[in-house]
């Protein structure tokens, strides 16, 4: 009997499927490349020997290439934050809000509990990260469920509270006796494993694990299926007896609770303590990501890749060339223009 | 600039179709068609649901590009590869959800239209053309009314303005008849027999051979995507044309012994003094009180936007009174969940099924899944068990003699019909024990309708209650076992079919007093 709603595989229409898929993110790729090269260029750079640096010096050694999955594993869990509410149509600005929020529950759980051995520790912090980033977006998904305000504007407005709210717990409370600006380092028990010897850490298996989840969710289980229902045509998913508000909300909190996981994996994993204004607008990046894979794990995964390539080489570059920084965003952002100016860009082909 | 009108032996064809062959996967649409349009004809294009009559008709109008084949234009072959091509060759195309800006006057809907519209746009001179071709073909619309407040057949007179003030020599209207009400039904044909004599070549697609036998000079019939055969008026008869779409007489219904509804027995539906708010354009309703007891269909007879889609609205829960009360099955259900409306043994068959029934892009078979997604769920909810539905969407696909391509096509590549089709098998499959079905046989060809209707007997016959809302006074009449009628989101009047008659119920309808 049929596992999925697909037509028989010989059809052929199967792997045109897939093929799509990964035809769509080379397109998205070369087009940033392409992009990145021109700014490289506008900044008197030689675009040429620019890329060769940044492929030399993140897959060029073992050690360059950790440094990659490194800087994409936040990368993925927040891109993952906002792919799936947007299944069901609803835009996610706040994934950066939410991580602070869930690195500052997950920061509670490690200073106040630091006694506990690690593997009571770690499932709790995560657990109390995921709610941190929950209830924060519990806020603007309520809010649309009842018909209030838009969670685009709430979701983005509450970006700015957030960090906030982690400073005034760090330098009111929790701060290290040198430093008000950060918490001390975290026992042992509060860090994430790490692999291979290098700074890889537990989250990203987490996040890959995350993201196969995700494409198994959608595709084979009876909510994916209603959530397919709703982001669709949420009127006539309604009238068809799906309780929409239930799904609005709690799909809200679920994508908050992805974010608030990421912002633990960054406090416990990568820096071991909570510091004032960690991110570097992880959220936003996990935004763009997502939107400009188009929703779908494996583009995520790879969007993910390639910028985390840009990003740990721009850092080099920024060392040895003096590039800004925020060239990555501006790379992300027009790409994502790009994407939304042709959305249907492969479909019209395919029509005529 | 009109030819004499004279009979149409004289002037050769406008438009001439060659051979127009379209495949879509898995479908041949049209398979090598001719069809030729005359001047001051016109041509209706019949054939049942899935035949492929919009294909044909999209090719013509440039939206979809024929696989092969060739368009000749007074005998001039032409490509037309968009409908900004059909336009200048003077083809226009009226389409079943019409394509006005509601929140734009209809002025300012038909001057964007316009061909020649200047940068600088003069009010005064459009108003002017607008009066002027609207008088001539009786197509009176006041020209700063906003599309949003206008009625479908209002806004039908607005897309057959556009096209003539865009110059356009023939007109395509797709299925136009589905939504008017009769009266307007009769309107739109005094138009077309203006434009006829004017010289304005008509190709019409419709389902209902009695408005086919009335107003059209040749009749052409398609049956799975080849040209059946093309007739005159004086050649067609009812028998003939139903033979050449279905290759076979059609059956009667079949209205079996029917036990009489009781009203000794608890009430499936009960609506008690039911109000609710307006908003926008909606109607609001207003002092609701209605039963439906089991072996019963209650037919509404009513103007389409006088309350009936807040009537089903409310039944199914999406609405909320502002007062009164419902009750379902003898218990309290005011405040019922949809969710627990539809497990309770309620159907929906919404007006406007793309838009409120189906999610476009998903296969028919998510579709036909997603109303019993609980029941179909295995392991708790993390597979969904699609070879069950496949086995009932089959089976009951079946059962109501419906058939569509493929389940596993996305819903929006259905044709209208086998869409209408779809969400029937799937809203009745179940035995339902309440049915609200608003337009039900909207877009069906015969067949499809007599096998629509029989379902609805069938579920009457099987203890079921309907509630049938349909303008079609024909189809009320045949059906119903009561009458209500709806104005203004009133109930103005209730009989038993037997005790009246189209003319009394056609005045309640359209707010006079008996
Ligand atoms: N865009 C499309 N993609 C795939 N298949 C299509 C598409 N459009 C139409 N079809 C298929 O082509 C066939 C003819 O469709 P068409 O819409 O022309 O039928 P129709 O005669 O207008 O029927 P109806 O009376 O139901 O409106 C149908 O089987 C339909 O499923
Ligand atoms: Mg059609």
């Amino acid at each position: 009997m049929a596992q999925t709603a697909d037509p028989p595989k010989n059809s052929g229409f199967f792997y045109q499927k897939y093929l799509q898929v990964i035809l769509r993110n080379l397109v998205m790729i070369l087009i940033a490349f392409l992009l990145f090269g021109i700014i490289l260029l506008l900044s008197g750079k030689n675009p040429v020997l620019s890329f060769r640096d940044i492929f030399r010096s993140t897959l060029g050694s073992a050690y360059g290439f950790s440094e990659v999955i490194v800087a994409m594993t936040p990368m993925l869990i927040t891109a993952l934050a906002v792919a799936f509410p947007a299944r069901v149509g609803l835009i996610n600005v706040g994934a950066e809000g939410q991580l602070y929020m869930g690195a500052l529950f997950a920061t509670w759980g490690a200073l106040t509990f630091s006694g506990l051995p690690a593997w009571v520790l770690l499932p709790g912090m995560a657990l109390l990260g995921m709610l941190g980033g929950g209830l924060w977006a519990f806020i603007p998904g309520y809010l649309k469920s009842i018909g209030l305000v838009n969670e685009t504007i709430t979701s983005l407005l509450l970006n700015s509270v957030a960090p906030s709210i982690v400073s005034f717990f760090i330098f009111g409370y929790w701060h290290a006796p040198r430093d008000t600006s950060t918490t001390s380092n975290f026992v042992k028990s509060a860090r994430l494993p790490t692999l291979f010897g290098t700074r890889i850490d537990l989250s990203f298996v987490l996040a890959v694990v995350l993201l196969v989840l995700f494409w198994l969710f959608m595709k084979y289980t009876r909510w994916g299926l209603e959530m397919r229902a709703i982001g669709g045509n949420s009127q006539s998913a309604r009238r068809n007896g799906i309780p929409l508000k239930i799904y609005l909300v709690s799909i809200m909190c679920i994508g908050g609770a992805i974010a608030g996981l990421a912002g633990m994996a960054q406090v416990s994993g990568y820096y071991g303590l909570l510091l004032a204004n960690f991110s570097i607008g992880l959220g936003f990046m996990g935004f763009l990501i997502s939107w400009i894979a188009g929703g779908e794990p494996l583009g995520i995964f790879l969007i993910s890749f390639v910028v985390a390539v840009i990003f740990t080489g721009g850092n080099l570059l920024q060392l040895t060339q003096g590039l800004p920084y925020s060239v990555i965003n501006i790379l992300l952002a027009f790409t994502l223009f790009i994407v939304l100016a042709r959305p249907t860009f492969f479909s019209k082909r395919r029509r005529s | 600039m009109p030819a004499t009108p004279t009979s149409h032996a004289l002037p050769g064809p406008m438009v001439s179709m060659r051979g127009i062959t379209k495949a879509f996967p898995g479908v041949l649409a049209n398979d090598g068609i001719d069809l030729d349009i005359y001047p001051s004809d016109v041509h209706a294009l019949l054939g049942e649901n899935g035949a492929g009559k919009s294909t044909l008709v999209k090719i013509l109008y440039g939206f979809y590009r024929a696989d092969s084949g060739s368009v000749l234009l007074n005998g001039q072959p032409v490509r037309i590869q968009s409908p900004a091509d059909a336009r200048k060759f003077q083809i226009g195309m009226v389409f079943q959800d019409f394509n006005l800006i509601p929140a734009f006057s209809v002025a300012e809907n038909i001057a964007l239209f316009l061909p020649d519209l200047k940068p600088v746009i003069h009010p005064k001179e459009i108003d002017h053309r607008i009066e002027e071709i609207s008088t001539r073909y009786d197509l009176q619309v006041n020209p700063h009314a906003l599309v949003s407040q206008l009625s479908i057949g209002e806004q039908q007179k607005v897309e057959i303005l556009k096209l003539l003030l865009s110059n356009a020599r023939l007109f395509i209207l797709d299925e136009p008849t589905r939504v008017l009400a009769p009266h307007e039904i009769k309107a739109l044909f005094g138009v077309l027999e203006n434009l006829r004599k004017d010289g304005y070549a008509i190709l019409l697609i419709t389902h209902k051979l009695n408005e086919v036998l009335e107003c059209a000079d040749r009749i052409s019939v398609l049956r799975t995507g080849r040209l059946a055969g093309t007739l005159t008026r004086r050649e067609a008869s009812e028998e003939k044309l139903i033979a050449f779409m279905f290759e076979k007489s059609l059956a009667g219904l079949n209205r079996h012994a029917h036990a009489a509804a009781r009203s000794d027995r608890p009430p499936i539906l009960r609506l008690t003094n039911i109000a609710t708010h307006s908003l926008g354009a909606q109607v609001g309703l207003e002092d609701i009180n209605l039963d439906i007891y089991p072996h019963e269909i209650v037919g509404v007879a009513g103007v389409s936007g006088n309350g009936q889609k807040e009537l089903g609205d409310v039944i199914l829960g999406l609405q909320k009174c502002s007062q009164g009360h419902k009750e379902l099955f003898g218990q309290e259900a005011t405040s019922w969940s949809i969710g627990r409306v539809r497990q309770s043994g309620v159907a929906f068959v919404p007006e406007n099924p793309l838009q409120m029934a189906v999610t476009p892009y998903l296969s028919v078979l998510e579709n036909m899944a997603l109303t019993r997604s609980r029941l179909y769920a295995r392991l708790g909810g993390l597979r969904v068990d699609w070879g069950a539905v496949q086995a009932d969407a089959r089976e009951s696909f079946v059962r109501f003699g419906f058939s569509v391509p493929s389940l596993f096509v996305p819903v929006r590549s259905l044709s209208g019909g086998n869409l209408q089709r779809m969400t029937i098998a799937r809203e009745l499959a179940f035995d339902p024990k309440l049915i609200v079905g608003s337009y039900l046989t909207r877009g069906l060809d015969l067949q499809s309708t007599l096998s629509a209707r029989q379902a609805l007997l069938d579920a009457r016959q099987a203890g079921a209650g309907i509630l049938l809302i349909s303008e079609d006074l024909e189809e009320l009449f045949t059906l119903s076992d009561r009458l209500i009628v709806l104005s203004r989101g009133r109930i103005v009047g209730s009989f038993l079919p037997t005790e009246t008659d189209n003319y009394t119920v056609g005045r309640l309808m359209t707010g006079a007093k008996v």
